[in-house]
């Protein structure tokens, strides 16, 4: 890994198993990460993006090659290993926002703070200071029902944010809103990126999210074809 | 939030499926408890019997008498300390259906060998003063309104001819076990009517209560019984009070085994319904667990969730069902209280309640852990209710 980089991935191939059938969706894939940067991964449908975000997020694992993350191979991690290690470092940012539907904002974002030693105190300090930071300080005790699909999104980002992960990854974050909202989300992302150096991997259809990225990767068939940094960065 | 708040949302995320479920565990759950209580009524008198009696008998059958001339011979060996004797009655009040037991005993003794029944002093001298008299058990005494004094006419089977008492006393039970229901009444006068009706019955007992010092010695003061009538006409077997009752409910063993049987089918329907109840909401949210799983929620941790809401249903029909057994006991108990005299739910069937909806709760959630557990994230991620 090069100095200032904090994710490196080497020689990722990755396929799936269908009916005796060997699928392949990501073949050969190197890169590296910066600390603080925020990458957007464009591609067609099946081009492997959600793939290779859930491989480095450590959700799904390869077929062969390393991704090293912070100095650790999480290639190389048991599941248990996996579990603790993603509570730890990576905020998580669905498409269709994925909150508890039986739980209020609060404790939606309050969730990944169960797992860790914080008393019932601290956990509401960092959680009402989560929710302000996505101004949604007075929606705590709504339920995701009670909300719009941008406010969702919002809580799902405050939820990703709360234990202060230094990578947050993002699944088509405004693939499920409005424009106006979209644009929300992204401006909060934006902030997060560079008020609070936030490293963001995010895959996108859309270009105008694309935008807000300093780097876009393009993936085609399991395959980069390029990459090339924006005005922005 | 605690992790119990977030098994209580889940378990009530869809009110009417959890609270069928719950309903039906609640029925099947008292169901159980009592076909439970039934066994357990059956084998009441087995329970409620003394270490500290012996019953003597025909060596033939127990519709077979014995000579009343035995009972001083009995009462000369070693480690007797009472001699009672009896015979059943078979009367019936009014109707067949008013069933209930009656003996003609030697009233002289009975109280003294049979002292888990209570009767107090003045009733039990009247009742000694009166060759006519009878004394019910306080259940019988409130089924039919008897009151001291009344006259009381049972249509004798075994004996023929309507025989009229008179009320003298009623008994309490000492102990829950004590069967409240036994009409019991002079054995004299059954033995003088015989008499004056020049019957061949006169003299003749159904059966000896001996009273023994020590239940240890039991076996050898069996044995020394015996051996007093071995070879005679009416040789006789002894056995301890519980052995003679559990004969008794011997004959009914096949009706007790199927009733076992039926209220562990009932356990095994319960796990079905929980069992199916588990696996569609977990189906349900196998997204939901996913999200967990991602935001570092390791399996076993997922596993609980989904464990500690299928015992959260079931724990809580299990309440339910065990409040509801009370009261639907009582019920029961009175409608059946001449077959059934003692009708208590005991602590163990309670246990038993409380401990296979444990473990039904765990069996439930099995299948729906596994597949949980065995479930990719990225494949759990994709699946939208």
């Amino acid at each position: 890994m090069e100095p200032g980089m904090v994710v490196s991935i080497s020689k990722l191939c990755k396929s799936y198993h269908r009916g005796g059938q060997v699928i392949p969706v990501l073949s050969d894939i190197s890169f590296d990460i910066a600390e603080g940067e925020f990458l957007a991964l464009m591609g067609p449908s099946g081009s492997g993006k959600s793939t290779l975000l859930n491989l480095i997020a450590g959700i799904d694992q390869p077929d062969s090659g390393s991704i090293v993350i912070g100095g650790v191979d999480v290639t190389q991690l048991t599941e248990t290993e996996l579990a603790h290690w993603r509570a730890l470092n990576v905020g998580f940012i669905f498409q269709f926002y994925n909150l508890i539907p039986v739980l209020t904002a609060f404790e939606n974002v309050e969730l990944p703070l169960i797992l860790t030693s914080l008393s019932r105190a601290e956990r509401r300090e960092h959680v009402t200071m989560a929710l302000k930071v996505v101004g949604l300080e007075d929606r705590m005790d709504h339920y995701p029902g009670q909300l719009s699909g941008g406010q969702e999104q919002r809580v799902a980002i405050a939820r990703a944010i709360v234990t202060d992960p230094a990578i947050l990854v993002a699944d088509e974050p405004t693939g499920d809103l409005d424009r106006v909202s979209a644009e929300e989300i992204m401006g909060l992302m934006d902030r997060l990126n560079t008020e609070s150096k936030k490293t963001i991997i995010m895959v996108t259809h859309d270009p105008r999210a694309a935008k807000k990225a300093h780097v876009v990767r393009h993936l085609d068939k399991g395959v980069l074809t390029n990459a090339h940094s924006q005005d922005t960065l | 939030m605690h992790i119990l708040k977030i098994l209580f949302k889940n378990a009530f995320r869809h009110k009417l499926r959890t609270g069928l479920t719950i309903i039906s565990i609640t029925i099947a759950l008292l169901a159980f408890g009592l076909l439970r209580t039934v066994i357990d009524a059956w084998y009441a008198g087995v329970e409620a019997s003394s270490a500290y009696r012996l019953v003597t008998r025909n060596a033939v059958s127990i519709i077979f008498p014995l000579p009343l001339s035995y009972k001083d011979r009995i009462r000369q060996v070693d480690g007797v300390s009472a001699v009672s004797w009896g015979n059943w009655f078979g009367g019936i009040y009014i109707d067949e259906k008013n069933f209930f037991a009656n003996f003609a005993v030697d009233a002289r003794t009975y109280f003294d060998l049979y002292r888990e029944y209570a009767i107090p002093d003045d009733q039990r001298t009247a009742f000694m003063r009166d060759r006519k008299g009878f004394v019910a058990g306080r259940k019988l005494a409130q089924r039919f309104g008897w009151k001291i004094g009344d006259t009381v006419v049972l249509k004798g089977t075994i004996f023929p001819g309507n025989w009229e008492f008179v009320m003298r006393g009623i008994y309490r039970g000492r102990d829950p076990n004590a069967d409240e229901t036994v009409f019991v009444f002079h054995w004299d006068y059954l033995n003088e009517t015989l008499k004056k009706a020049a019957s061949t019955r006169v003299d003749q007992v159904g059966f000896y209560m001996v009273g023994i010092r020590d239940p240890a010695r039991a076996t050898s003061i069996t044995d020394a019984v015996d051996s007093l009538f071995k070879n005679s006409y009416a040789e006789t077997i002894t056995e301890t009070e519980k052995a003679f009752t559990l004969g008794f409910v011997a004959m009914s063993d096949a009706i007790i085994t199927a009733i076992e049987l039926v209220s562990f089918v009932v356990i095994i329907i319960i796990l079905a319904v929980v069992a199916n109840t588990v696996a569609m909401s977990v189906r349900e949210r196998t997204n939901e667990y996913a999200v967990f799983k991602t935001l570092g929620f390791g399996g076993w941790r997922v596993a609980g969730l989904i464990l500690g809401e299928s015992i959260v249903i079931t724990m809580l029909g299990c309440a339910f069902g065990v409040a509801a057994t009370y009261p639907a006991a009582q019920i029961f108990g009175k409608a059946m209280g001449a077959y059934f005299p003692v009708f208590h739910v005991s602590p163990g069937t309670l246990l038993l309640d409380v401990a296979f909806s444990f473990v039904v709760g765990i069996l439930a959630a099995l299948v729906p852990i596994y597949r949980t557990l065995r479930m990719r994230i990225a494949e759990g991620l994709r699946m939208v209710e």
